[in-house]
């Protein structure tokens, strides 16, 4: 098992979509929201997706295709 | 002695023990260091201070390390220079220059990162990493190189060969990536999760971020112990800026200053300013962005401290200003005529938001103003090179009287 700690940022078109739910249920992974902020422009979560690596992979890469952001909870890494 | 005692979550306060740890395991938010502030109390006061060493080190009661085991290159102790030329031009007669272009690797960021060397020494690391573009690449691998470690450094494969060779003269292993920004930004915050590496901005990063203080103990204790009425500082990650508010409180609520009153000014060139753009939208996080910006050094578009930011600047009444990118390299030049300070891209920033500022009338002629320059022109020098024209002449005092005499009387 492994887990990944994220942060979802959704745009304004996608605010109303369950894609947290299908997260969960179209693969095989457990989600774990922690914090959240979503209003009706743009909105954020931050949660723990667990379950095997490659599975974890397939769901973060299915979100980006929705025009998501998935970013690592600690913001960009790469500094100046 | 290090009065450190905890680590707490910035977001639920939860508190964790002083271990390389970075993020709270119940909110995922993110962690700071806790002081016995009681304890600092009793220790310090203005004249142990001010007889301690003449560089960062002498604040180390403020400090997660003592400075016995600091990995010091003498960093801080940089000058803080009136302005008395750019202040005449701006309507400021209280302009300061908090000059951190001349640290040991010439930025802001040995401040930084002597403290999370240390720390990782002291943790039992035996390797010290980081993901950079620049500035903290070479502050890594000068510090990694002055403790012994092995050190590791992950930039962009198409970062500008200069910046490549001022890391890699130290002798750590340089990782270039092939890759979108936000591609290399993943794999690295995957690979710090899987190696037993100090990495700086990562897991070492509540310590890292605590060095930044002392750019606000510095200004204070130069300025005969009081904090400025304006700070205008640069913004990234965000870190520095919030890291200089808690400096000044720190300084006030042990007593050796009075109560802050300061206004905080953040400034961001708009190739990359998800800061500037949630604070012009009244939001308090930002969206992310992909930078696309001349200030390299400030391309980060998914700031970790954004939210921390737009705090400070609600409650000081600061503001956060968007500098175009035209204006950047100009300002640098401005800077470098009117006060002899060569600046790197930052530094353009912040002079480019204090002249608006100014202009808009945001302080007072006598009031107190710091701008902090953080990082040495020399390091992004093709910014300017269009727009220096030095004169060419044959070696003869002819053509030196009709080139050089010729031109400047007309
Ligand atoms: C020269 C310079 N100034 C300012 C900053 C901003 O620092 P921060 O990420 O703490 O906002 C950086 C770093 O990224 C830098 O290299
Ligand atoms: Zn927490």
């Amino acid at each position: 098992m492994a887990s990944r700690r994220v942060k979802i940022t959704f745009p304004e078109v996608l605010v109303g979509r369950p894609l947290i739910y299908k997260l969960g249920s179209m693969f095989d992974i457990v989600t774990s929201i922690r914090r959240a902020d979503v209003g009706p422009e743009t909105g954020w979560v931050i949660l723990e997706l667990q379950g095997e690596e490659e599975e974890i992979k397939k769901a973060v890469d299915w979100a980006l295709e929705q025009g998501v952001r998935v970013d690592p909870i600690t913001g960009d890494v790469i500094e100046g | 002695m290090a009065f450190a005692s905890a680590l707490h979550c910035r977001e639920c306060g939860r508190e964790y023990p002083i271990e390389p740890n970075y993020v709270c395991d119940f909110c995922f938010g993110p962690l700071e260091v806790t002081y016995d502030y009681d304890a600092i109390r009793k220790s310090t006061s203005r004249e142990k201070i001010s007889s301690g060493p003449m560089d960062m080190w002498r604040y180390d009661d403020f400090l997660p390390v003592s400075r016995e085991n600091a990995v010091n290159l003498g960093t801080g102790m940089t000058p803080l220079l009136k302005a008395d030329n750019l202040g005449k031009m701006l309507g400021l007669n209280n302009l300061w220059l908090k000059n951190d272009a001349v640290n040991p690797t010439y930025s802001f960021k040995d401040r930084v990162v002597t403290v999370a060397t240390t720390k990782a020494l002291e943790f039992g690391f035996k390797t010290l990493a980081c993901a950079s573009t620049g500035n903290l690449a070479g502050s890594v691998a000068a510090h990694g190189a002055k403790a012994g470690m092995e050190t590791l450094v992950f930039i962009p494969a198409n970062l500008e060969y200069g910046k490549i060779i001022g890391a890699s003269v130290y002798g750590p292993t340089v990782v270039t990536i092939n890759g979108s920004y936000d591609d290399v930004n993943r794999l690295c915050s995957e690979l710090a999760d899987n190696h037993a590496w100090a990495v700086v901005n990562i897991n070492m990063r509540p310590y890292y971020s605590e060095g930044s203080k002392t750019l606000a103990y510095e200004v204070a204790e130069q300025l005969g112990w009081r904090a400025p009425d304006h700070v205008v500082a640069p913004l990234a990650s965000g870190s520095l800026f919030t890291k200089i508010w808690k400096g000044f409180n720190e300084f006030a609520d042990i007593g050796l200053i009075d109560a802050v009153r300061t206004t905080m000014h953040g400034a961001q060139a708009v190739g990359c300013s998800p800061i500037v753009k949630a604070f012009d939208s009244g939001l308090m996080h930002a969206k992310p962005e992909v930078p696309d910006t001349v200030a390299k050094s400030l391309g980060i578009g998914n700031p970790a401290d954004a939210y921390y930011v737009l705090k400070i600047l609600k409650e000081t009444g600061g503001s956060a200003i968007g500098v175009p990118e035209d204006e950047v390299g100009e300002n640098m030049i401005l800077l470098a005529e009117t006060e002899g300070i060569f600046a790197e891209t930052a530094g353009g920033v912040v002079i480019s938001a204090l002249k608006r500022m100014a202009k808009e009338g945001r302080f007072d002629p006598d009031e107190t103003v710091v701008a902090y320059i953080t990082g040495n022109g020399l390091k992004t020098q093709e910014v300017v090179a269009s727009s220096v024209h030095p004169i060419n002449i044959e070696p003869n005092v002819e053509a030196f009287e009709e080139k050089v005499l010729g031109a400047n009387s007309n």
